[in-house]
């Protein structure tokens, strides 16, 4: 299926240093849900706007920070390049794991139909 | 005469197993009398199977009968229904999760098994331990045990409610921008945080992957204690914990509190803090400095910035964490007609809360196309600074002392039309999740109104025998007074 983007803004993708303080919170639940694979009814999706829009409008106040030569940090703790011995060992069952799923065929997954 | 185990605690449980006061199975029986009686006004548990911890306590027993020792052999701990206990239901508080039995244990799981500990039952939580008040579950509300009109905090609330209700002695909870220190607070019992690579997340069902540590909710910092030391280490299954020694964390648990500096962050001592809190931190302060510390104030600048930075990372690492639950391999499935596309977006849909939805759109959206560097990049940028921030206050001081929350327990359904007034509530716990650190929550005193309020002790990356050490120290001194 096709995607629109039609909703980025004009000016395209935004880079280093955009001031947030510049923009309006233009988050789009109807859109967004949809790459997030959420079916939305309309009245969930306005709900979800009026709350999510307060929430960006909240979290934008980061653009007053000047953050010019500061590294980005993912981790709290400095934890690099972790390896172990590549060993085989021992998985579940496919039984156990089968037992958990919402509808089987034998040992696989069974899911709606793929292919026209 | 029947064991009462409304005060027990960990530590006095494995004195009474180990002489033989009573049994585990005396001891779990007692606990499922108390769960049976307690838990239908408060829904702390949303699965037991009595059978399964009968059987357990009597393996327990046995093993003692043959020599075995174990240092939380037979003593029943009660788990929060996001970590895995091989043969439970793990269920997240969602109606995603329905049905799914767990396939493992967790390593946190797996090593207090090594150590004897029983798995009894699992505490409610907001879905997906998204949420401050553990209103957000599949299961219902938890009711906050010491005031039945208010939550209970969130997210492991199920678990501070089992614990402080009498019907648990301990409980496990997971903290990822509070959700461990908060419900203790809310209740009045202990809650630790552990640093971040401390205790192994493996096989712990990720919110925030970045952010999430398991920990301890208990009735002593001394449990807290305990209990630490045998989950706490690294873990080959999570590559996030660090190689560090595990020190005996009962040796950190002196008494006094000489010698230490402790700061008080300006930051956190601000208006619209609810005037009972601030009275009971201050308190609690001049406590501590009585016992021997020495009190400076010190500054974390960036605190302002601290909740908007979780809830863009936070969520953003949700939206990608929760892709994995789409109705092919367990839990819920929509039934309807249509393409795969088209099942996902409808079992998601009809799956997932609807705070969990919130945060995955939030989440997607932070992390799209041309939004990425806008908010994803610069807030873990702001993490950055706010780590400083720490770093900065631990290079004048042993630890920080800061209220737990700026309010005491909310009312049942306060916060449930207005997403943001929940979020402001994290201020003060969030901080340590994104530096990294660890933090205790201690009781300090209650409102006019009977409600508890929390002391938070924050200290450095891996010095949680410092923040134990003024926490034990804190809580000795008001022993017998009624917090």
């Amino acid at each position: 299926m096709g995607v629109s983007c039609e909703w980025l803004p004009n000016h395209g993708y935004r880079r280093e240093g955009v001031d947030l303080a510049n923009t309006t919170a233009d988050i789009r639940v109807a859109y967004v849900a949809n790459l997030a694979r959420l079916e939305l009814d309309e009245a969930s999706c306005a709900l979800f706007q009026r709350q999510l829009e307060t929430v960006v409008e909240y979290v934008r106040q980061i653009g007053e920070l000047n953050l010019d030569g500061i590294e980005p940090t993912s981790h709290g703790q400095p934890v690099y390049n972790v390896f172990r011995a590549d060993e085989v060992r021992p998985g579940l069952s496919h039984d156990r794991v089968l037992a958990n799923a919402p509808a089987k065929m034998g040992e696989e997954f069974k899911v709606p139909r793929i292919v026209e | 005469m029947a064991l009462d185990i409304d005060q027990l605690t960990v530590r006095q449980a494995v004195v009474g197993l180990r002489t033989g006061a009573y049994s585990s199975v005396a001891l779990t029986q007692a606990m499922l009398e108390a769960i049976a009686t307690r838990n239908p006004a408060v829904n702390a548990f949303v699965w037991l199977d009595e059978a399964d911890a009968m059987r357990q306590a009597e393996a327990a027993d046995r093993a003692r009968q043959a020599g075995q020792q174990g240092v939380l052999l037979g003593v029943p701990l009660a788990v929060k229904d996001v970590l895995n206990v091989d043969g439970h239901p793990c269920s997240c508080g969602s109606k995603i999760l329905r049905g799914y039995t767990a396939l493992y244990d967790a390593t946190a799981i797996a090593r207090l098994r090594a150590a004897g500990a029983l798995l009894v039952g699992r505490t409610n939580m907001d879905e997906f331990a998204m949420g401050s008040t553990t209103e957000n579950s599949a299961f219902g509300p938890t009711r906050n045990p010491v005031a039945l009109d208010h939550v209970a905090g969130g997210s492991s609330g199920g678990s501070a409610a089992a614990v402080a209700g009498g019907m648990a002695l301990a409980a496990l909870g997971t903290d990822t921008g509070g959700s461990i220190r908060q419900p203790a607070s809310f209740c009045g019992c202990v809650g630790l945080k552990p640093s971040y690579g401390r205790i192994s997340r493996y096989g712990l069902v990720a919110y925030a992957s970045s952010l999430d540590q398991i920990g301890p909710i208990t009735r002593t910092v001394a449990d807290a204690a305990l209990l630490l030391g045998v989950m706490a280490g690294r873990d080959a299954l999570d590559a996030t914990t660090l190689d560090q020694p595990v020190p005996d964390y009962n040796a950190a648990l002196t008494g006094d509190l000489r010698g230490l500096r402790l700061g008080l962050p300006r930051e956190y001592f601000v208006d619209g803090m609810d005037p009972e809190v601030a009275v009971a931190v201050r308190a609690a302060t001049a406590r501590c400095r009585e016992l021997g510390a020495q009190i400076v104030e010190v500054s974390l600048p960036h605190t302002r910035y601290a909740v908007a930075t979780y809830y863009i990372l936070a969520a953003a690492e949700a939206s990608a964490n929760l892709a994995r639950f789409d109705g092919v391999r367990y839990g819920f499935r929509a039934t309807g007609e249509g393409a795969p596309i088209d099942m996902y977006k409808q079992t998601r849909a009809q799956g997932f809360g609807c705070e969990v939805q919130r945060r995955i759109i939030l989440g997607t959206y932070v992390l799209s196309s041309g939004y990425y560097d806008a908010y994803y990049l610069r807030a873990q940028k702001v993490r950055t600074l706010i780590r400083r921030d720490f770093d900065a206050a631990f290079a004048q001081c042993d630890a920080l002392l800061t209220p737990v929350a700026p309010t005491p327990a909310y009312r049942m359904g306060e916060t449930m039309d207005d997403p943001l007034h929940m979020y402001l509530g994290d201020i003060f716990t969030v901080t340590a999740n994104l530096a990294g650190v660890c933090g205790l929550s201690v009781p300090c005193g209650r409102t006019a109104g009977g409600l508890p309020i929390g002391l938070q002790v924050l200290g450095p990356a891996f010095g949680e025998e410092r923040v134990l050490r003024v926490g034990h120290a804190y809580e000795q001194s008001r022993q017998g007074e009624a917090l």
